[in-house]
């Protein structure tokens, strides 16, 4: 049998692999916080005006809506991370380095499992920063918020980075991945309560409220948003976890030897 | 305990339906041995490499790593293998080093010890001057020795190569083939080696021909010559080909 230690060493590999990775590529960390700065500073600056959110709860009190967008734009960056790094494991893939990760002598599911850590990590890197930056900007959840929201963050980002590695392992060439952008980000973040509170939705028609609220990453959303105000959401933690466990356990049978979508992916010679 | 490191039966494998890739196919690599696994573009080399270490696997026929069925253990069976892809596959913003002691660390080898086998096992390459450079930093010839020392990090039985001097220049080649020999004759490691290229192989080593996912002869080259009347392995190669070529 594998030894514990074997583990430890192999999953300490891999997430130092990923954040060394991370520190070297600068522009993705700088686009990673870009983007939701951009959405903090520009679209919801914009909207405060037209749109502030009557009290819901976690919130105490009415809040302009850059207090609202705040705990979506964390998720976003999830949501990318998550996805990015499937384009990693995609293009990995192809360079072989997914490969050599997958010869390592130790159960596929956890060295799966070890690069969603990884790639976690990285998102939750992410993340605080992000939230720094809104700090100063005047956004300031209770400064306990920032201790209690890393769980959450852990477990929604293992949720959007499992997503993420299903769809890698579904995805047969690289050109694929911008449909996905379209196709999978773009309605995951939409349709979900990042921008909107659920109200809101159904203000806007049933089927929209429907949409918001199975998406599994209003879910994650909600997640973030009551830790990150010392309140802990169960439904919401019930309905990320349950998607995580779905998510990862496709992408497990996706990168299962036996099932061949790697052979068929790959495509022999 | 005379398990060969390498012992494949009966493997056969198809892409979707009908068309096989391999068919049938059996061979075995014992300590020490140089065996080269040649056959044109297409004959099924990458799908036989590919099931050697387990990116797919077929219900159809056994490897065995020395001994340990792939198949039933797969994690004790790929711990006594060292492989390197056709494909480049190492990290070209990390450091050599950094890129050696990522596997390491997925092999378990402690910190300790990996550092002690990552300096020796470059310098052996000559390559241990190189230690702190980014990979980018390395030209093909040398990226393709890391990789080498990489393989070798966790003391394998057994060395796969998949078409290693692919991209390479003569002298680049030549000297990953005479490193790869020397391993074989001096610490005993078994060595599968596909290629293409009949001039990587020398007159003591072994071969095995593949063709359309069967294989046609095995044996030291010698004895293959032998077998199919011609002078060198050119002959004999263009010979075991040819036939169904039409």
């Amino acid at each position: 049998m594998t030894a514990p230690a074997h583990y430890a060493r192999a999953l300490g590999g891999i997430v130092g692999r990923e954040v060394l990775r991370f520190v070297h590529q600068r522009e993705r960390f700088l686009s990673a916080l870009v983007r939701p700065l951009l959405w903090l500073f520009v679209f919801a600056a914009g909207f405060r005006a037209a749109l502030g959110i009557a009290i819901t709860p976690p919130y105490e009190t009415y809040i302009p809506y850059e207090v609202y967008i705040v705990p979506g734009l964390a998720g976003m960056v999830q949501l990318f991370n998550g996805m990015q790094s499937s384009l990693s494991m995609v293009y990995d893939r192809e360079m072989g380095s997914m490969r050599m990760l997958l010869v390592s002598p130790l159960p596929r599911w956890f060295l799966l499992t070890a690069k969603l850590l990884a790639g976690t990590a990285v998102s939750i890197l992410q993340v605080y920063a992000f939230l720094a930056v809104a700090w100063v900007y005047g956004v300031q959840a209770p400064p306990l918020g920032y201790l209690t929201v890393l769980p959450a963050l852990v477990v929604s980002g293992l949720m959007l980075g499992a997503l993420g590695m299903l769809l890698s392992s579904a995805i047969r060439q690289l050109e694929n991945f911008a449909g996905v952008m379209n196709f999978v980000i773009f309605p995951t973040f939409f349709l979900s309560t990042a921008l909107y509170p659920l109200w809101k939705m159904q203000e806007a028609g049933e089927l929209l409220h429907f949409l918001c609220t199975v998406n599994p990453f209003s879910q994650a959303v909600e997640l973030i948003r009551f830790a990150l105000y010392l309140d802990v959401n169960l439904p919401a933690l019930g309905w990320t976890v349950l998607a995580l466990a779905l998510f990862l356990g496709g992408a497990v049978y996706g990168y299962n030897p036996a099932q061949g979508f790697l052979a068929r992916k790959t495509g022999g010679e | 305990m005379a398990e060969p490191a390498l012992s494949i039966e009966g493997l056969s494998y198809a892409y979707g339906r009908g068309t096989f890739a391999l068919k049938d196919v059996s061979l075995a690599v014992g300590a020490g041995s140089f065996t080269a696994l040649l056959g044109p573009n297409g004959a099924g080399k990458t799908t036989l490499f590919a099931l050697i270490t387990r990116l797919f696997e077929t219900p159809g026929g056994t490897i065995r790593i020395g001994g340990i069925d792939l198949r039933r253990e797969p994690a004790r069976a790929l711990g006594r293998m060292g492989v390197v892809f056709q494909q480049p596959t190492l990290d070209l913003d990390l450091t050599v080093r950094q890129n050696l002691l990522y596997f390491a660390a997925l092999h378990g080898i402690p910190r300790r010890t990996a550092e002690a086998r990552a300096q020796d096992s470059l310098e052996r390459l000559g390559m241990a001057e190189r230690i702190g450079e980014t990979v980018r930093a390395l030209n093909g010839g040398h990226r393709r020795r890391v990789e080498l020392a990489r393989a070798l990090l966790h003391e394998p039985a057994l060395l796969v190569l998949d078409e290693p001097t692919v991209g390479l220049d003569v002298p680049a080649r030549r000297a990953i083939v005479e490193h790869v020999h020397a391993l074989c004759r001096e610490r005993g490691i078994a060595v599968l080696w596909a290629t293409h290229l009949i001039d990587e192989i020398g007159e003591g080593d072994r071969v095995v021909v593949i063709h359309r996912g069967r294989v046609r002869a095995a044996g030291p080259v010698t004895e293959v010559n032998r077998a199919t009347g011609a002078d060198t392995l050119t002959e004999s190669f263009t010979r075991l080909t040819a036939k169904e070529a039409a």
